[in-house]
């Protein structure tokens, strides 16, 4: 089904709940236009929600991640986080910092820095508090059960040790969101798995919105709202739980 | 913490290419420490020559080199009888040749001159000086060069002269020069009737700005300028001072440009991680600042290492027999803090451009393609 008005993911969560992610009909191409890649998203995501967007490669669900993280910027329509449309008179450094965090699919930690310098990357970019900071460092890492590897550097941690370290790194700074591009594109089922239940157990716990892109179409139907992407499109495919 | 951390580790993950940008910048600075420290030194040994046991020089106004300066010796008369003046000593600059030994300076001075009288006389008499016209008493160095012993006989120039005495000083000009009675030198490089400067010892220095005055109503060819003044202001010191930093800027200048090539190489490699920074919330500025940051410490550090090494090679070149006198080893603090602030300039003058591009590094474009 095209999603000509805004689509509301909320038959189960509170019909009180905020939308806190919008897309209006959001246009988006590549090499000045011979690439099109979306044409006219609609989605509207409510807070605490946990949202699959499922569709083949290139089909646009990296593309609409990264405009609600305000890495990219559409062509035409708009997108609202939390309520404010993101444009490039927005405080990108704020939304980045404080409202949104990103997992990719390639972890993109940096190798030559320990899992712990990788983690407070963040909040060295936001400026917290040092103290602060290794608190919730030391939080994070005892719920994904990386506290004993702190200081080992990334390129001695296993697959899903990196991915659950990308994990801990986007939730740092307590965003409100989290953006998690092919979070477990990248692992075996098993590493796959697990990170996948940390991943729902973190946002649960912390009521952080997920908006999840992914090819795995059993990790998608355990979220929320399961939405199929294609011809630059967002479906609305099954309502999983 | 983690800002330096990464600072460090970006210089740590290529060590060579970072040990030769810091190579680079030592070396430069080196080259420009040794050769400002020469340069200044030289100054300050003719102004030493200049400023012994007396507080002004006269000399010929607009003159290019003092060598050319001509002061009558009717204004040394005149000025020595001003009441304000406590000894005035007329200098004649001459360039000499000798077998083997091109440029030999000469000073022609009176026996009454300080530079006669409080020199340590390491043989020979002072109180004989310039009682035969063709007298010489030989520095040090000279002397060595000459190959030539008290009472002996030397060919200065078309000139044989008879070594009277062989003087020991620190200043390397004098070491290396000859002292002639006044008028001998005045014969010997045609210049009767006057010198190349006077030297004024001042009974007060509160009269320095009066008998400045007075040089300049009573002699308007003449100026007279305090020590400190004419070392300031003289044209051939002014020239060897900017060839000096000139020099040592271009050395400094290919630094820049190593430190501009590692930094940009350094850039280009982690374009990714950058973009990882930017996602996670870096601002320009702050991208920017962990460049500057790595310049910075490239910089410093080839500046301590180059302060060292230059430091080293002044005190060698000290110990070189041919330079004795020549080479002060002691690094001014003002030069060594110019010479700081200047590296620090330069790699930071180096880093703008790979800053200005890492700051345009579009994070999703990064992400998605490298």
């Amino acid at each position: 089904m095209n999603l000509s008005t805004p689509k509301e993911c909320s038959q189960h969560k509170s019909s009180q709940a905020r939308v806190v992610l919008r897309a209006e009909d959001v246009w988006k191409s590549y090499d000045d236009g011979a690439i099109a890649v979306l044409k006219g998203v609609d989605l509207q995501v409510l807070e605490g929600q946990t949202v699959a967007l499922c569709g083949p490669s290139g089909c646009g669900k990296s593309t609409l991640l990264h405009l609600f993280g305000g890495l990219d910027s559409p062509d035409r329509g708009h997108i609202s986080v939390n309520g404010v449309e993101i444009n490039r008179h927005s405080n990108l450094l704020r939304l980045l910092r404080h409202e949104v965090g990103f997992v990719f699919q390639l972890h993109n930690l940096i190798p030559d820095l320990t899992l712990e310098e990788n983690c407070l990357i963040p909040t060295v970019a936001a400026g917290i508090e040092r103290r602060t900071a290794r608190a919730r460092m030391k939080e994070l890492a005892d719920r994904t059960g990386l506290s004993h590897r702190l200081g080992q550097r990334i390129q001695k941690l296993s697959g899903g040790e990196r991915q659950r370290t990308a994990l801990c790194r986007a939730l740092m700074n307590k965003p409100k969101i989290l953006l998690a591009d092919e979070p477990t594109g990248s692992l075996d089922e098993g590493a796959s798995a697990q990170v996948f239940e940390l991943l729902l157990d973190l946002v649960a716990t912390d009521g952080v919105t997920l908006v999840m892109a992914t090819h795995d179409r059993k990790l998608a139907e355990r979220c929320d709202h399961l939405f199929e992407m294609r011809d630059g499109r967002v479906h609305e495919s099954a309502f999983a739980q | 913490m983690i800002f330096l951390t990464l600072i460090v580790t970006n210089l740590r993950r290529h060590r060579v290419r970072s040990l030769i940008s810091v190579a680079g910048i030592a070396f430069s600075v080196a080259a420009m420490l040794t050769v400002v420290t020469i340069l200044q030194g030289a100054v300050g040994m003719f102004s030493g020559i200049l400023s012994s046991d007396s507080e002004i020089v006269v000399f010929e106004r607009n003159v290019s080199d003092l060598f050319f300066s001509n002061v009558p010796s009717g204004a040394l008369n005149e000025i020595t009888a001003w009441p304000m003046v406590a000894h005035a000593d007329p200098v004649l600059f001459g360039i000499v040749s000798s077998a083997d030994h091109p440029i030999i300076t000469c000073f022609g001075v009176t026996a009454a001159d300080a530079r006669i009288r409080k020199a340590t006389w390491v043989q020979g008499d002072p109180h004989i000086f310039a009682e035969h016209s063709d007298d010489v008493a030989l520095g040090e160095r000279a002397a060595d060069l000459l190959g030539a012993k008290l009472d002996s006989h030397v060919p200065i120039g078309h000139g044989l002269f008879h070594v009277i005495g062989i003087l020991k000083t620190a200043n390397g000009f004098e070491d290396g020069g000859v002292f002639m009675p006044l008028n001998s030198a005045q014969e010997f490089f045609h210049k009767e009737g006057s010198s190349s400067v006077i030297t004024i010892k001042l009974r007060s220095k509160e009269d320095a700005d009066s008998f400045k005055a007075m040089v300049k109503t009573t002699f308007p060819d003449l100026i007279g300028l305090e020590d400190a003044e004419f070392t300031r202001s003289y044209s051939q010191f002014k020239i060897l001072k900017a060839t000096a930093w000139a020099v040592g800027g271009c050395g400094l200048l290919m630094g820049g440009l190593g430190v501009a090539n590692t930094m940009i190489m350094s850039v280009f490699t982690r374009i990714r991680e950058i973009a990882i920074l930017r996602v996670n919330g870096f601002s320009h500025a702050q991208i920017a600042t962990m460049i500057f940051g790595e310049s910075a410490v490239v910089s410093l550090l080839g500046a301590v290492l180059g302060l060292l090494a230059g430091t080293c090679l002044l005190l060698i070149l000290k110990l070189i027999p041919a330079l004795h006198g020549y080479v002060d080893a002691s690094v001014q603090p003002v030069v060594m803090l110019i010479v700081i602030l200047l590296a620090l300039g330069t790699g930071i003058a180096g880093a703008l451009y790979p800053a200005a591009y890492a700051m345009r590094i579009r994070a999703v474009e990064a992400l998605r393609f490298e």
